[in-house]
């Protein structure tokens, strides 16, 4: 999967959940600094992502996720080896 | 008197089955408008009951939509209602040190209970929603107001049944009082017109079953009542001590000069047929207000239509008011609005204050032929004009909870 599409993907669940406009969300954009989506929103769309993309992404790895480029990149990795 | 402070209603909010704000609420209970309506929702059709007072204004419609989908609907109309009472209030500027919120609900976020179940089942674990805690929990809508207006003097959701939205705002005085608080944001909230609720009250045979005629079924007093309607809503008060108030130049609606809490100890669910533990509270109330029977110009009852509980708030205003009854006209609300449950007290708190306020009470509508055993002055098909003075308004709720809030005019 292209990265743009994993980040439109993401974009589209964004806005769904926390009503910030999917052009914000860029990939240097940091998830609780730069968006200011709280962590239970955060679980969400983690959730969502997993379900939209077919992948897993435990909390350990979801901890790492500062980013939204950081979660592009799990979620194309792991894609990628699924 | 002590040297406690006196404590004033500055603010109104509400959104009821019958307006989405305060205004449209009492110009609608004022014109004898009911606000119950056959049930549309294709789960009703199943059911013996299909009757509710849903409120008028959709709150997913008032709030943003990503604001609306992390709270329950009982946060969501007490947010809605809480707004308008703190902007109605002039939006006081108080150190948050000293804000406190008292909300109170009946049931809390059932619905979002039973949906989250729903969703565990059907779709698994995983997709629970994180935010399913925060919106069921019963103190979601106090703490959400308390959010809204970083209220930091502290965060109370008092939960006794139908009688909440009152015991929130006895609550609420007692923290002015104490010294806890300069401003309270007070009142009560409920949405559980969710088939489960439905039938469980109705498998209680507390509900009316006059599905064909849906704008006759509250029929407090009436010979021919056969239960409450199930109805949701929220209000919201604004209470200030007096020195607060006035050293902002608030505007005052009235005084809340008392209130009476007692229980029954009876019966989880019935009331206690003699009306006992009720006319204590109101006595509690009147003492605490220093007022006397003869002070009153107004009852707002509880009276839900309930074969068994109008009679007995009706012996509860007889043993507590004696002869001074007579003179006093009794309106009750629910005739129009269903029974808000946990929001019902707060509604009619703010509907008593605008009573005492303006100097008219609405009308109990849907009294065709009054039961023999109401030796009370109802009032029906007008408002009515009453006399300077205090009011009360009585709250009653399963588990056997009875409060008395006692308002009266402001000295201006």
């Amino acid at each position: 999967m292209e990265d743009t599409e994993i980040l439109s993907g993401m974009a589209e669940i964004i806005q769904e959940i926390t009503g910030v406009p999917k052009g914000d969300v860029q990939p240097d954009k940091a998830f609780i600094d730069d968006l200011e989506i709280d962590s239970l929103s955060m679980v969400e769309i983690l959730v969502a992502a997993e379900e939209r993309f077919g992948v897993r992404i435990p909390d350990e790895a979801a901890r790492d996720l500062r980013t939204v480029r950081d979660a592009v990149q799990y979620i194309k990795t792991t894609g990628v080896a699924a | 008197m002590t040297d406690r402070p006196a404590v004033l209603v500055t603010g109104l909010g509400a959104t009821t089955p019958l307006g989405g704000d305060v205004a449209s609420t009492w110009s609608a209970m004022l014109a004898g408008r009911p606000g119950v309506r056959a049930l549309t929702d294709t789960w009703a059709e199943e059911l013996p009951v299909r009757i509710g007072a849903a409120v008028a204004v959709d709150p997913q419609d008032v709030l943003q939509r990503v604001r609306a989908r992390t709270l329950d609907r009982s946060q969501q109309l007490a947010l809605i209602a809480a707004q308008e009472a703190w902007a109605d209030a002039g939006t006081p500027a108080v150190d948050p040190e000293r804000l406190a919120v008292v909300v109170a609900s009946g049931v809390g976020g059932v619905v979002t209970l039973i949906s989250a179940y729903e969703t565990f089942r059907d779709k698994g674990p995983r997709l629970v929603s994180p935010h399913t805690i925060p919106m069921l929990m019963p103190n979601g809508p106090a703490a959400t107001v308390g959010l809204e207006f970083g209220a930091r003097a502290g965060v109370h959701a008092p939960v006794s049944a139908c009688a909440s939205g009152s015991e929130a705002v006895a609550v609420a005085l007692d923290v002015l009082r104490a010294g806890r608080a300069d401003v309270v944001i007070c009142g009560g909230t409920e949405a559980a017109i969710h088939p489960l609720c439905v039938m469980a009250f109705a498998n209680m045979r507390a509900l009316s079953l006059r599905n064909d005629d849906p704008a006759a079924a509250s029929r407090p007093f009436d010979k021919a009542r056969d239960g409450f309607v199930m109805g949701e809503g929220a209000a919201i008060l604004v209470l200030e001590t007096e020195q607060h108030a006035r050293a902002r130049g608030a505007k005052v609606y009235a005084e809340l000069a008392g209130a009476g809490i007692t229980s029954d100890a009876h019966h989880i669910a019935a009331p206690e047929p003699t009306g006992a533990g009720a006319a204590r509270a109101i006595q509690l109330a009147l003492r605490d207000a220093d007022l006397a029977p003869t002070d009153l110009n107004h009852v707002n009852a509880h009276a839900t239509s309930t074969p068994l509980g109008d009679v007995a708030e009706c012996l509860a205003l007889r043993t507590s008011l004696g002869a001074a009854l007579d003179g006093i006209p009794v309106t009750a609300p629910k005739s129009m609005t269903g029974h808000m449950l946990g929001a019902a007290g707060a509604v009619e708190a703010v509907t008593t204050v605008l009573a005492v306020n303006e100097g008219v009470c609405p009308p109990t509508i849907n009294i065709d032929d009054p039961d023999d055993d109401v030796d009370i002055d109802v009032v029906r098909f007008e408002p009515r004009k009453l006399q300077p003075g205090a009011a009360i308004t009585n709250s009653f709720g399963f588990g056997g909870h009875n409060v008395t809030l006692a308002f009266r005019e402001a000295s201006a």
